[in-house]
């Protein structure tokens, strides 16, 4: 392998964790503030890849422009289901919100079978999707250099939010006592729904873009979720950069493996995962929310 | 009408009952201090009429002419009833300007200002940018007083916040609540010192295993009346 070929797969990796950034920031928002691991997580996002390919079965338009209708919906939809559903089980036992997303997990998959099939899809987003740029002799795809770049807006945005808004300080105040909050009138239910509903606008957000850059069929939810869960923890619980940093170990490490030989590919980024737990088990910044 | 009234309020555990049938009221601009041993009920009694302690049955809960046996803290909170909670209970990832400013949230304008509180306490203003957890127990006190203020409370209830401080910074810290008298909110101060309650109350409530067994304007009741309450036998020497 040469150079070229090295530094190649170096940044291939690094852009492909702009992906997988956006897989886990919704997870990591919705720990940091709640305390919910949502283990449909991973479902939501095929959720969200369906319900693109849904608008563009409507509307001929581009799939960068489904986007505008995928996320208010997506986000509307889950300040429903925070408020509606999971606020009930939110509570002093942990195995309540994991059974109740588990379940759900189990409802998304069935559900897109019964409507979807089996079939895999995909969205086209036409010529963007082989578009490439020359830097010297190494050529980098023009799609994914767009899906990390939305990834480092959304990571800023959300890091803008939390740390310069007063929403953000209302969020953050939740996260460290959702009960001493209603002494200043905050409302632990309510922030609790805007957070959820911020989390599926990311959702939305990486549904969309993954199902212009890979197939997806109902079952692809629990392989996104382990791709959150491993980013989220690599990175450190809370923190947005420390998430995004986290995904481009993560598919750097995959990418690594994936060279030396495919079958590589996973366990190359759970090995990784593994070696982070072992030797950081705060994650490689964790500069976390709740402290 | 008082600001507050409170009628045969009884709190539970599960099956256990802490609060047995308080009676208790407050008027606008008045000062009373619960007092009585640890484990007496004192801030069970304080998170019952706030709305944090919700397994609680009462005739009456009213404050500033409003029924909130019903509601949440967050909507006490906008009515004007604010809490000094035990041990601070500061928001660690906001440092102290941000823990101040927080205290808006229950939307209620009025005199108090982050700059009033600091104002109130100076040595806030330098450490505005600091994380609560730096600082001592004193200035996080100040911080937590200052956010309950910043929501501009009729009704001020203060936890023990003598507790863990030294004599010098309780004495100022109830040096400043004569300030937040004077701007007219009315205060509910929890302690265990009965010197310190006397000093600082109108009215005093003595609290002991759930139930009021004292009551009475602050300046005719003796220290061998409240000793006597406060522990169930007579005082001597």
């Amino acid at each position: 392998m040469s150079t070229t070929d090295v530094i190649s797969l170096l940044i291939q990796g690094v852009l492909l964790g702009g992906l997988y950034a956006l897989f886990a920031t919704g997870l990591s928002l919705v720990f940091g503030v709640m305390r919910l691991v949502n283990l449909a997580h991973g479902d939501f996002i095929v959720v969200a890849a369906y319900a693109g390919l849904s608008v563009l079965l409507v509307l001929p338009i581009h799939p960068f422009l489904a986007l505008a209708i995928v996320v208010p919906v997506m986000a509307l939809f889950g300040y429903l289901l925070q408020l509606g559903l999971f606020n009930r089980v939110l509570g002093t036992d942990p195995f309540r919100p994991l059974l109740v997303t588990f379940g759900i997990s189990v409802i998304i998959q069935n559900v897109l079978l019964l409507t979807f099939s089996a079939d895999t899809r995909r969205l086209s987003a036409g010529a963007i999707e082989t578009q490439s740029v020359a830097v010297g002799p190494i050529s980098i795809g023009v799609y994914p250099i767009a899906v990390f770049a939305v990834a480092l807006l959304v990571t800023a945005a959300l890091q803008w939010l939390l740390y310069a808004t007063p929403l953000g300080r209302q969020l953050r105040a939740t996260s460290d006592d959702p009960e001493i909050v209603g002494i200043v009138g905050v409302e632990r239910l309510r922030i609790f729904a805007i957070a959820s509903a911020i989390a599926f606008g990311v959702i939305a957000i990486a549904g969309v873009l993954m199902a212009v850059r890979t197939n997806f069929d109902p079952s692809i939810g629990p392989g996104r979720l382990l791709v959150a869960f491993e980013a989220v923890i690599i990175g450190g619980l809370g923190s947005f950069w420390g998430t995004l940093i986290g995904a481009m170990v993560l598919s750097l490490a995959q990418s690594v493996g994936a060279a030396i030989d495919p079958a590589y590919q996973n366990i190359a980024g759970h090995l990784v995962f593994v070696l982070v737990l072992l030797l950081r088990p705060s994650g490689l910044f964790p500069r976390v929310i709740h402290s | 009408m008082s600001l507050l009234e409170v009628t045969a309020l009884r709190a539970f555990y599960g099956d256990f009952q802490a609060i047995f049938g308080v009676d208790l009221n407050v008027e606008e601009g008045e000062c009373i201090a619960i007092i009585g041993a640890n484990g007496a009920g004192k801030s069970t009694l304080l998170r019952s009429i706030l709305g944090l302690h919700r397994q609680r049955t009462s005739a009456q809960l009213s404050f500033a002419g409003r029924e909130i046996t019903a509601l949440a803290a967050s909507e006490v909170s906008k009515l004007g009833m604010s809490l000094v909670p035990e041990g601070r209970r500061l928001f660690s990832s906001l440092n102290v300007v941000e823990n101040l400013e927080i205290g808006r949230s229950a939307g209620r304008s009025g005199y108090w200002t982050v700059e009033r509180v600091y104002e109130l306490f100076p040595a806030l203003r330098e450490l505005a940018r600091r994380p609560v957890t730096k600082l001592s127990g004193g200035q996080q006190q100040m911080v937590a007083v200052g956010r309950a203020l910043m929501t501009n409370p009729k009704l001020l209830l203060c936890d023990e916040i003598s507790l863990g401080l030294a004599p010098i910074v309780v004495r100022s810290m109830y040096e400043s609540f004569k300030q937040v008298r004077v701007q007219g909110a009315a205060m509910i101060v929890v302690e265990q010192d009965i010197s310190q309650a006397l000093a600082v109350a109108d009215r005093i409530y003595c609290l002991r295993e759930g139930a009021v067994v004292l009551s009475g304007d602050a300046k005719s009741l003796t220290r061998n009346d409240i000793a006597e309450a406060y522990f169930g036998l007579g005082a001597h020497g």
